[in-house]
């Protein structure tokens, strides 16, 4: 057994027994990072892997809350049936956003404009779509929070714990087996050198158009994720840009286009900038905005010393491999 | 085996290949040369599917082909080099030729065998595990038929890969494509500057100058006909 498949194993292991010693602010601390190592990991797979960049992932991750909660809200439909709504919604508007972009050629900076702009205006539909409440938010009845509930998917937090734990540990191991297989190779060709790839016979607007979808189908999981966690939308913070930005900066800092990056990225985040929060307000300092800050610090820093991340620079340290 | 009928393309009126003919029988190692600017290059792209032209046609085995995307090129049993190199820099040596090789294999498993094989014939097997940012030029160069030969071409299009190589580096890359003509019984076109490897390689060669084609013959014809002469050396005197 190689280092590294030592070391996630001891990582999968900690995170199982981790409930056991934590406390419910330390759990909802470690849903959050595992929340962000999800949804970074989907992001990879567009931006890491193929190489395109999406600044308007909080598109993906809103419809797919909505979808779900909505007609949950309204039907009573569960999640689960939900899922697959919120999933072939997702994936039809990457694959319009896609189509729309691959076949007329914009890439680069104009591709990133192109998802913020959808993700911008599907926030302002929303905000005027009255059926799931408009500005003033839509909220999930919360009947019962003692006992495990997974067919509604209702329950402590430690059912939600559990269940993004598997939803990471999941888009992991299918990362690892996509970039050990064609989708991986053909997907990295195209990050490097989309005119060579072509060349070599890969259908570039095809496997561009695939990232698309896979990533925006794992955002929605995440977004149906969202909506039942906490258990109340607001299309004006799920939509957010800042959102979007939340879910990119994990992987960035922890290293684009590796499978330990958005994770790591999402431990650092989120555990040093509510741990600095804490910090202040045992101080009996507020100061707003001080997240924002940090992450910006953290941003710079990273990327004059680590350009490619902490992760390569780490796992040459430990000798680990990918 | 590869036809080019009457081809033309221009670029916002530059008029960069001009009613080019040629043809390419099957089993030949063929030459394109012409000073710069002369639309070798052009020519290499719209045979390989990055434009259309504006006229005339290009026939691969019987069918058109020109209008097709470049991946739809590649799959007809064309491959081709870039002359100035695009490796996937961020990826390592292996990898950049596996992505070629998954084009006709099956599975990763075996595209990495048939990959090893061939950066062994090409001189980088024991570089394979280095990034291909770190390769030197004439390495890249080496690289871009590596990964082009990968896609197992009946047809290879080669622009320039001699350029900036040794004499003695120049010679062992005319071997591998000897012996893969030979061997393999692959055809070849090569756009080339360095004159020792197309009189060395080209059983036929056609001179390009502002996007025609002024000559065809064989090396010795083509070294001797005076429109030649004149395009790269300006008139022929008594010296």
């Amino acid at each position: 057994m190689s280092r590294s498949r030592v070391a996630l194993s001891l990582l999968v292991a900690a995170l199982a027994v981790l409930p056991a010693f934590a406390g419910p602010y330390a759990l909802s601390v470690a849903t959050l990072v595992l929340y962000f190592a999800y949804t970074g990991q989907a992001w990879n797979v567009m931006m890491g892997f193929a190489g395109q960049l999406s600044l308007g992932h909080s598109l993906y991750v809103g419809v797919g809350a909505y979808t779900a909660g909505a007609i949950f809200f309204h039907y009573g439909i569960g999640p689960w049936a939900g899922l697959w709504l919120a999933i072939l919604l997702c994936v039809l508007l990457g694959a319009v956003i896609g189509f729309l972009a691959f076949r007329f050629g914009i890439s680069g900076v104009y591709f990133a404009l192109l998802t913020i702009a959808f993700a911008e205006f599907t926030r302002i539909g929303f905000d005027h779509l009255d059926w799931v409440g408009g500005p003033g938010g839509m909220f999930l009845r919360v009947a019962q929070r003692d006992t495990w509930d997974i067919a509604n998917f209702r329950g402590p937090p430690l059912m939600y714990y559990y269940v993004i734990l598997a939803l990471a540990a999941l888009a992991f191991v299918l990362c690892h087996f996509l970039l050990k297989s064609r989708p991986g190779y053909y997907w990295r060709a195209i990050r490097e050198n989309e005119e060579a790839a072509q060349a070599l016979g890969i259908n570039a607007f095809r496997w561009k158009l695939y990232a698309v979808a896979l990533s925006s189908a794992m955002t929605a999981v995440a977004g149906v994720f969202f909506a039942f966690y906490y258990n109340n939308l607001f299309p004006e913070q799920i939509f957010n840009i800042s959102r979007s930005i939340e879910i990119i900066l994990g992987p960035i800092i922890g290293g684009l286009g590796t499978l330990f990056g958005p994770i790591l990225g999402a431990v650092v985040l989120t555990l040093l900038s509510d741990g600095i929060t804490e910090l202040l307000a045992a101080l009996g300092w507020e100061i707003p905005g001080v997240k924002q800050v940090f992450y910006g610090v953290v941003l710079l820093v990273v990327v004059m010393f680590l350009p490619h991340g902490i992760w390569p620079a780490l796992a040459r340290r430990l000798k680990l491999d990918a | 085996m590869l036809e080019v009928k009457a081809i033309s393309k221009a670029f916002r009126g530059l008029r960069a290949v001009r009613e080019a003919s040629f043809a390419v029988p099957e089993g030949d190692i063929n030459g394109l040369i012409g000073p710069n600017g002369a639309g070798k290059t052009t020519i290499f792209n719209i045979i390989a599917g990055v434009y259309a032209p504006d006229t005339g046609s290009v026939v691969f085995n019987d069918e058109e082909i020109h209008g097709l995307r470049p991946d739809q090129v590649c799959a007809a049993g064309i491959g081709r080099t870039f002359q100035i190199v695009k490796p996937f820099a961020g990826l390592s040596v292996l990898d950049n030729v596996i992505v070629g090789a998954l084009h006709r294999e099956r599975g990763v498993a075996s595209a990495r065998a048939y990959s090893v094989a061939i950066l062994e014939k090409l001189g980088l097997g024991s570089k394979r595990d280095l990034l291909a940012s770190s390769l030197t030029l004439p390495d890249r160069k080496r690289l871009e038929v590596a990964r082009a030969l990968a896609t197992r071409p009946r047809l290879l299009l080669l622009d320039e890969v001699m350029a900036g190589l040794r004499p003695t580096e120049c010679d062992e890359m005319v071997e591998v494509f000897r012996e893969l003509n030979r061997r393999d019984g692959l055809t070849i076109l090569l756009i080339e500057h360095v004159m020792r490897a197309v009189m060395a390689l080209a059983k036929h060669i056609g001179v390009l100058h502002h996007g025609e084609v002024i000559a065809r013959g064989t090396p010795a014809e083509v070294v001797r006909n005076p429109a030649v002469l004149e395009c790269y050396l300006g008139e022929e005197t008594e010296v």
